[in-house]
């Protein structure tokens, strides 16, 4: 009975097309076209019921719209945040309605927390049947109300064109993030007169950015030169503002330590003077240590993760915190600043720069190399230069640094292999590091990877993932059999859900509670999906197989069988001041 | 100094008229697992534009923080925060009895004059009585009327306006005129002077 509605309704709407007039489009129609008038690319997705109307249009654009089918929803919406975090354009996706959907919840929340602009596109049944427990019919908008930036149904055609240039606008535009728009199929098929696609630039109720305010730019330089020990932390904002220059300048003209968290990595290069590492759980000795003794603390587009923070009434008490951030609820949110700095940082970092003193703060720096000095004794010396018959994961990263040079673009899954990756890979360029920073998603990497190579086709990819992460997504090497793209897949394998094990064997008595996993042969399993591959557990073999990795046309994947037990250190213990960092 | 002390709150907020919205404000609370004491919707003075009233009872700190998770909403326009002393509010309350033993028992107009109460609807069978106020005052008519036999008793949300005397509607009215590109929004870090709280 439902079917022969539908069928009647898809005929009569059929029907109403052939008589109508040229300038009349469908709703699909009007979807691609304003993907096209978007500057898409690429998308990544998967069809099915809900959706076909969309799909049968994109048959037409394929000579300009280059879909990507994916293996899994979730595969696709990390492809897409892959492709915006290289591209720094937004990820689009397509996935039906219904499981279609659902899949794509994780990524949602991932793009949420790491603001990463997307606009997905899903199918939803026909309007009359909402609420009917259709097939294939969920509440997609209210299941991702709380992990988008907005969301929106669409039930007409007529509504196409101006929700979706809403969307671009919104996903893009501030703090970006994802936003879902749901097409019931109805309004896929549903054809009206197009009058073209006009792009948004405001919409009354949202404001993007707070106004600058003067004033505050100006105590907040004051602050900055009558500082004795400043600090500057910034995060993911000066990437996602493209402020890197203007960052660059301000640090350098005021002289001033940096640190970034993990996703403000490569904002300016690795080696850059003023770069004195990572903050936070896993980060650098001096970054966290001297966090609570620095006099002024500017915080330049990050958030105050608990990550970086560690315990929070022990955080940098003494100091006064200067806070740039676009986003006003960031603001007192976690750290209670002394002057908000509201507004883009590509606007409010020159206006800072203007007023700041040239200093080179030289005693206070070499606090810092102080404490890198023992953190190499320590650490690094022994994770980069083992001397124990297996190998480890720093090692891997440093052979890996001298083949790329820091031009690649390194993307991480989570874990203990996240964590040693960005500590010691070396990037030169901004947008290099590809990482799930605030959801901590396993999984990521290996789709990210493939989205992240789309995004930035003239670098080398490389995916580098745990064991436990890349059998979570690891059908997504289908996507690379079938699209022929160019990543390389790096497995640090060492038979544990590493970062859950060492947690357990420092504070829960080393019971090592389902973190002893198997794996397949992965190097058989990249060749069933005819991508070449090598393990290697000697240290005689790593360069050669680095190499041969690097230098194999087309995707590769190599297996590191590395330490079983090795910790990532350092460490601020949860619960733990930063300074209160444990170096073993 | 901040006022830490956990106390009733009146959230006013200015949004587009969207659906799921009500939605999206509302999983602001439930995510951080803060009740809702009352929530009161409708359309504002201006056309297309709503207005939602919402009593939560926390320390100025959390809501500040929830305020501008909720400004943060793109279909938001705008959201302030104030005290039960920043506010003049009122909720109001229908009672349902039975006109026989009221007529039979009760100085009808006494009760109303007492309680500042009026009658709305008047039938054979029941009489429907009014009353607006805090919510003390709604209360006490209820325990007046129990003794003869309420037969039911509904209360609206609180509906609050600020005592501060230049008020909203010229703030909102701005928005209106907003012409794409104009920026006429303030984002004053506090404005302890006016006792408004902007962005």
């Amino acid at each position: 009975m439902e079917t022969q509605t539908i069928t009647q309704e898809i005929g009569e709407i059929a029907e109403k097309s052939v008589k109508s007039q040229k300038t009349e489009v469908s709703g699909s129609e009007a979807l691609l076209d304003a993907l096209i008038a978007e500057g898409v690319d690429t998308i990544f997705g998967y069809p099915g019921g809900a959706i076909m109307p969309i799909y049968d249009a994109l048959f037409d654009y394929n000579d300009r719209l280059n879909h990507i089918l994916v293996r899994h929803e979730q595969g696709g919406i990390h492809a897409g945040q892959g492709y915006a975090r290289t591209s720094g354009k937004v990820g689009v996706v397509f996935a039906t309605s219904g499981p279609g959907a659902t899949n794509l919840v994780t990524g949602l929340a991932d793009a949420q927390i790491d603001s990463t602009p997307l606009v997905c596109i899903t199918g939803q049944v026909f309007a009359h049947l909402l609420g009917t427990d259709a097939f294939q019919e969920t509440d997609v908008i209210n299941i991702t109300t709380p992990v988008t930036k907005w969301n929106y149904q669409v039930t007409d055609a007529t509504e196409i064109p101006e929700v979706i240039a809403k969307a671009f606008y919104i996903a893009k535009s501030g703090r970006p993030g994802p936003v879902l728009i749901d097409i019931t199929k109805n309004a896929q098929i549903q054809k009206f007169s197009y009058e073209g696609y006009i792009k948004c630039d405001h919409i009354r109720s949202y404001r993007p950015k707070p106004i600058v305010r003067p004033q505050y730019i100006k105590e907040a330089a004051e602050l900055i030169n009558s500082a004795k020990k400043p600090f500057i932390i910034w995060g993911q904002g000066v990437i996602l503002g493209s402020a890197e220059q203007e960052f660059k300048a301000f640090v350098e003209k005021s002289g001033i330590p940096a640190a970034w968290t993990i996703l403000g990595a490569g904002a300016i290069p690795t080696d850059h003077p003023l770069n004195v590492g990572m903050l936070g759980m896993h980060g650098n000795y001096g970054p966290n240590v001297l966090t609570n003794e620095c006099d002024v603390l500017i915080a330049i587009g990050m958030r105050f993760d608990d990550r970086v923070t560690g315990r929070l009434d022990k955080y940098a008490k003494q100091a006064k915190v200067i806070h740039l951030d676009i986003d006003p609820a960031e603001i007192d949110k976690n750290v209670k600043s002394t002057v908000p700095v509201w507004g883009d940082c590509k606007e409010t970092l020159p206006l800072l720069t203007a007023l700041v003193d040239k200093k080179d703060h030289t005693a206070w720096h070499d606090k810092f190399d102080d404490f890198a000095q023992k953190e190499y004794d320590a650490v690094i010396h022994t994770e980069l230069n083992p001397t124990s018959d297996e190998l480890t994961m720093g090692e891997v990263i440093k052979q890996l640094n001298e083949l790329t040079k820091g031009d690649a673009v390194i993307v991480t899954d989570v874990g203990q292999h996240q964590m040693v990756a960005c500590r010691y890979a070396i990037l030169n360029k901004t947008r290099s590091n590809i990482t799930s920073g605030g959801l901590g998603t396993m999984g990521f990497a290996l789709p990210a990877a493939i989205g992240a190579k789309f995004g930035a086709q003239e670098r080398d990819v490389i995916a580098i993932i745990g064991d436990g992460g890349f059998q979570m997504t690891c059908q997504e090497l289908g996507t690379i059999m079938q699209t022929g793209i160019d990543v390389k897949i790096i497995i640090l394998n060492n038979r544990f859900l590493g970062m859950v094990r060492q947690w357990q064997e420092l504070f829960n008595a080393r019971r090592y509670s389902f973190v002893d996993i198997e794996s397949p042969d992965f190097v058989a399993l990249a060749a069933a999906y005819r991508i070449p591959g090598k393990c290697v557990s000697d240290r005689a073999d790593l360069p050669g197989a680095l190499k041969e990795m690097m230098e194999n046309k087309g995707s590769f994947l190599l297996e590191v069988m590395v330490t079983k037990e090795n910790n990532v250190f350092p460490m601020v213990p949860q619960g733990c001041s930063v300074a209160e960092i444990r170096l073993k | 100094m901040e006022n830490q002390e956990r106390q009733e709150y009146n959230i006013t907020v200015y949004t587009e008229n969207q659906i799921g919205l009500l939605n999206r404000i509302a999983i602001i609370f439930t995510r951080r697992k803060i009740n809702i004491d009352s929530l009161n919707t409708s359309p504002s003075e201006i056309e297309s534009i709503h207005r939602f009233n919402i009593v939560i009872t926390e320390s100025e700190d959390v809501v500040r923080k929830l305020c501008r998770q909720i400004e943060k909403q793109v279909e938001v326009l705008k959201v302030y925060y104030h005290t039960n002393e920043d506010v003049i509010w009122q909720e109001l309350a229908l009672y349902k009895v039975s006109t026989d033993v009221i007529a039979e028992k009760v100085s009808v107009e006494r009760l109303l004059r007492e309680n500042g109460a009026r009658v709305v609807v008047l039938r054979k069978d029941y009489t429907v009585f009014e009353t607006t106020g805090h919510r003390e005052e709604t209360d006490n008519l209820i325990s007046i009327l129990q003794p003869y036999g309420l037969i039911e008793f509904v209360r609206s949300a609180r509906v609050a306006i600020i005592k501060d005397s230049e008020g909203f509607n010229s703030k909102i009215r701005e928005f209106e005129r907003l012409e794409p590109g104009e920026e006429v929004i303030e984002n004053e870090y506090l404005n302890q002077g006016a006792k408004v709280f902007t962005m």
